[in-house]
């Protein structure tokens, strides 16, 4: 009921407003607390520690304050090849009134799941969206886009994604791709990828694009993005795959809460034993923690604290990496690349040493004493041998054809 | 604290590329007999060390056994964690290996609570006995006392690994071009004017980096302060084998941690009060072959008494 009623409220909102305004004035308008806002300020906070501009060496009071002013951001939101998850992780929060205020602080023009209108009312407030802030607007892509057979495996309103991606993401200040799918083909894209799935960066190589992988990503990455972009029009410090730095420069196994048991060698060797009631290391599971950079480990989802996968007990799918999240099977146990660090096992002082056993040593013993023994008759033999008429190359005839006092002494010829 | 950087001592015998050359060329003789003979002056029962000696003081009542030097150690030296025993997930060394130059290892007691970490690295001897068994000097005492290991000498004789008392040297037995591998005291990073990785990294100051002579006083000093607490009131490797580098405080028996009983006399010292005697003025090589000839001079005169017997006999010249 609570969602209906904040879905009501949203596109009530939407109706009465056509500019953009300040996000103070907007919040005001819709009866949005203060106190909300600080407490979404704080929950931005904790997903970007650092590294984002508008949140960097602040109290939430001075978050809010600074982003109260700051003019919402337009934003055009495209849904290609996805199952809406991402969208879902926006509207999925704890508290209503928060859900209610993510929807607030930007100023969402287009998004097919959540607009009212539909059909040729809903592509009319695109191209009006387009128009009015073109080259203005942030542009966040959830899904990936088909090539295949020119993109017919997905038209909005008759034209394939990839020409919808290049019109309204070509006009864009800059494209966010939300979601693994966006970032680069995410699920469609798993073998046999029968659509030729793509993500944004593959399409628009050119335009300023920022991945945020994850399957779904947290929300308040996003938020974070888009409103230092409409604060500063600065984009976060990016990695070479241009995620935000702010949010998945951190290794999963780094910051594991069931690290300890990783360390401590506490593995959990099937879902529902002992030890995966216990919350012991989900490794041996196939969890992919240890290749995997993204924030899950200390920004968890839904404000509830250990709702992430590796928290509920489900081993870590690799989701933000490109090549690991569905590539890599899921159970299968990835090798630890990082510099692997000493657990609580110690080395002997006298290290273990193999020992020879006396049978060994026997036989060895017995199979030099043969071949001494051997050579020695031979080397005999050999020596008595060579007067031996009958030895061979000392035949009778060719003796008897020797010149005379050629065939050694005389007694023996 | 950085070590300053003044040139060390010249080590004993240490030889270049060209003299191990000519050496291989037959002129080894020559040159092992000078070295031979200076390696007697050069090895003093009781190496004293240069004032500017490095030293590690290495203390196990405040070593908590994190193992934070163990990858630090590796992270310096670029070694691939060892993962043999741990099925591919942690580096845990059995031993001090080609993978490993430093380890923390814990003892037990057989039959009581108590227990003890110890850090184990090279010693870096004040007279090593690596050093005086390598034949072509790629094990030499460089710098303030390091003992460094230089590949394009290395004959892979494995001398040093059977001389080292400390069981320090090790080889690469799994590589086709293999190396010897022990702990330099962080060579490179020394000339960087930074601290060895280990101590470097160390959080609770269990093993510190600082001069000999410092690092003698302030063991010297815990033991004053409080008397008992550390086994037999002294520090191991002050006298041990001559002195080392790298001292150790304990609390408990210095053979329990695996540090063994030694002689206060430097072992390259031990040394060549035998190979002097063998080779003073290549005396024993020319024993030898000296033996060798009336040898064959003995056997080859049967021989010629031999023919002769047969050629009156034939009245044929003997053709052999």
């Amino acid at each position: 009921m609570l969602k209906d009623l904040t879905l009501t409220r949203l596109v009530a909102s939407a109706r009465v407003l056509d500019t953009l305004g300040s996000i103070d004035e907007r919040l005001l308008r819709c009866g949005i607390t203060r106190r909300a806002f600080v407490q979404f300020c704080s929950s931005l906070m904790i997903a970007a520690p650092f590294g984002l501009a508008i949140t960097d060496k602040k109290t939430p009071e001075e978050v809010a304050a600074g982003l109260g002013k700051v003019i919402r951001p337009p934003v055009i939101w495209l849904a290609f090849q996805d199952c809406t998850g991402c969208t879902e992780t926006l509207l999925r929060t704890s508290h209503p009134d928060l859900g209610d205020l993510i929807m607030n602080v930007i100023s969402l023009e287009y998004h097919e799941t959540l607009m009212a209108g539909s059909g040729m009312q809903a592509q009319q407030a695109l191209a009006e969206a387009v128009k009015k802030y073109s080259g203005k607007y942030i542009c966040v892509v959830e899904g990936s886009i088909p090539t295949r057979d020119k993109g017919v495996y997905m038209k909005l309103a008759g034209r394939p994604a990839m020409e919808v991606l290049a019109d309204v993401g070509g006009k864009a200040a800059a494209i966010i791709a939300i979601g693994s799918c966006a970032a680069w083909g995410g699920i469609p894209s798993a073998d046999p990828d029968p659509t030729g799935a793509v993500g944004v960066a593959d399409l628009l190589p050119n335009q300023t694009i920022v991945n945020l992988p994850g399957c779904p990503p947290n929300p308040y990455t996003l938020l974070g993005v888009v409103l230092q972009f409409a604060d500063s029009g600065t984009l976060p410090e990016m990695d070479q795959e241009r995620r935000p730095k702010f949010a998945y420069d951190r290794d999963i196994h780094e910051h594991c809460p069931r690290r300890a048991h990783f360390d401590a060698g506490n593995f959990v060797k099937q879902f529902g034993d002992q030890g995966h009631r216990e919350g012991w290391c989900l490794y041996e599971m196939g969890c992919k923690g240890p290749d995997t950079h993204a924030g899950c480990s200390t920004r968890h989802f839904n404000e509830i604290p250990d709702v992430w996968p590796i928290g509920i007990g489900a081993p870590c799918i690799g989701c933000t990496e490109k090549s690991i999240a569905f590539r890599v099977p899921m159970f299968k146990v990835v090798q630890i690349h990082t510099l692997a660090a000493p657990p609580s096992a110690y080395a002997p002082i006298s290290a273990p040493q193999g020992v020879i056993s006396p049978l060994a040593t026997g036989a060895v013993g017995l199979a030099v004493g043969a071949l001494a023994g051997a050579g020695y008759v031979a080397s005999r033999k050999f020596s008595t041998v060579k007067d031996d008429e009958s030895a061979p190359g000392s035949s009778t005839t060719s003796t008897s054809e020797r010149p005379d006092g050629d065939a050694g002494p005389k007694g023996s010829a | 604290m950085s070590p300053s950087v003044i040139p060390c001592q010249v080590t004993p015998h240490q030889l270049s590329r060209r003299q191990a050359l000519l050496g291989i060329l037959g002129l080894g003789g020559t040159i092992t007999g000078l070295a031979v003979n200076a390696g007697a002056s050069e090895h003093p029962e009781h190496p004293v060390a240069p004032l500017d000696s490095v030293s590690m003081l290495y203390d196990n009542t405040m070593c908590t056994g994190c193992k934070a030097c163990m990858p630090a150690c590796n992270e310096a030296n670029g070694l691939p964690p060892d993962t043999v025993l741990s099925g591919g997930i942690w580096d845990l060394p059995a031993d001090l290996n080609s993978k490993t130059k430093n380890i923390i290892k814990l003892y037990q007691e057989p039959d009581g609570p108590g227990f003890s970490y110890v850090k184990r690295q090279c010693m870096h001897c004040l007279d090593p006995a690596c050093v005086t068994g390598c034949p072509f000097g790629s094990l030499k005492k460089s710098d303030w006392g390091a003992v460094t290991w230089n590949s394009s000498l290395c004959i892979g004789c494995r001398y040093c690994e059977v001389a080292c008392p400390f069981d320090v040297p090790k080889f690469e037995w799994d590589h086709w071009n293999p190396k010897i591998v022990k702990c330099e005291f962080c060579y490179d990073r020394l000339h960087k004017n930074e601290q060895p990785a280990c101590t470097a990294v160390c959080p609770t100051g269990a093993v510190i980096f600082g001069k000999r002579t410092d690092l003698l006083a302030k063991a010297k000093d815990r033991i004053a302060a409080s008397q008992d607490k550390y086994f037999e009131n002294r520090v191991y490797g002050e006298h041990e084998a001559g002195g080392t580098q790298v001292l150790y405080l304990s609390n408990v028996a210095f053979e329990k941690i695996g540090l063994p009983r030694l002689g206060t006399s430097s072992l390259g010292h031990y040394a060549t009060k035998v190979t002097s005697v063998i080779y003073r003025w290549l005396s024993g090589p020319i024993l030898v072959a000296g033996l060798l000839g009336v040898v064959i001079k003995k056997n080859w005169n049967r021989h010629e008494a031999e023919s002769a017997e047969q050629e009156k006999e034939t009245g044929l010249h003997e053709q052999l």
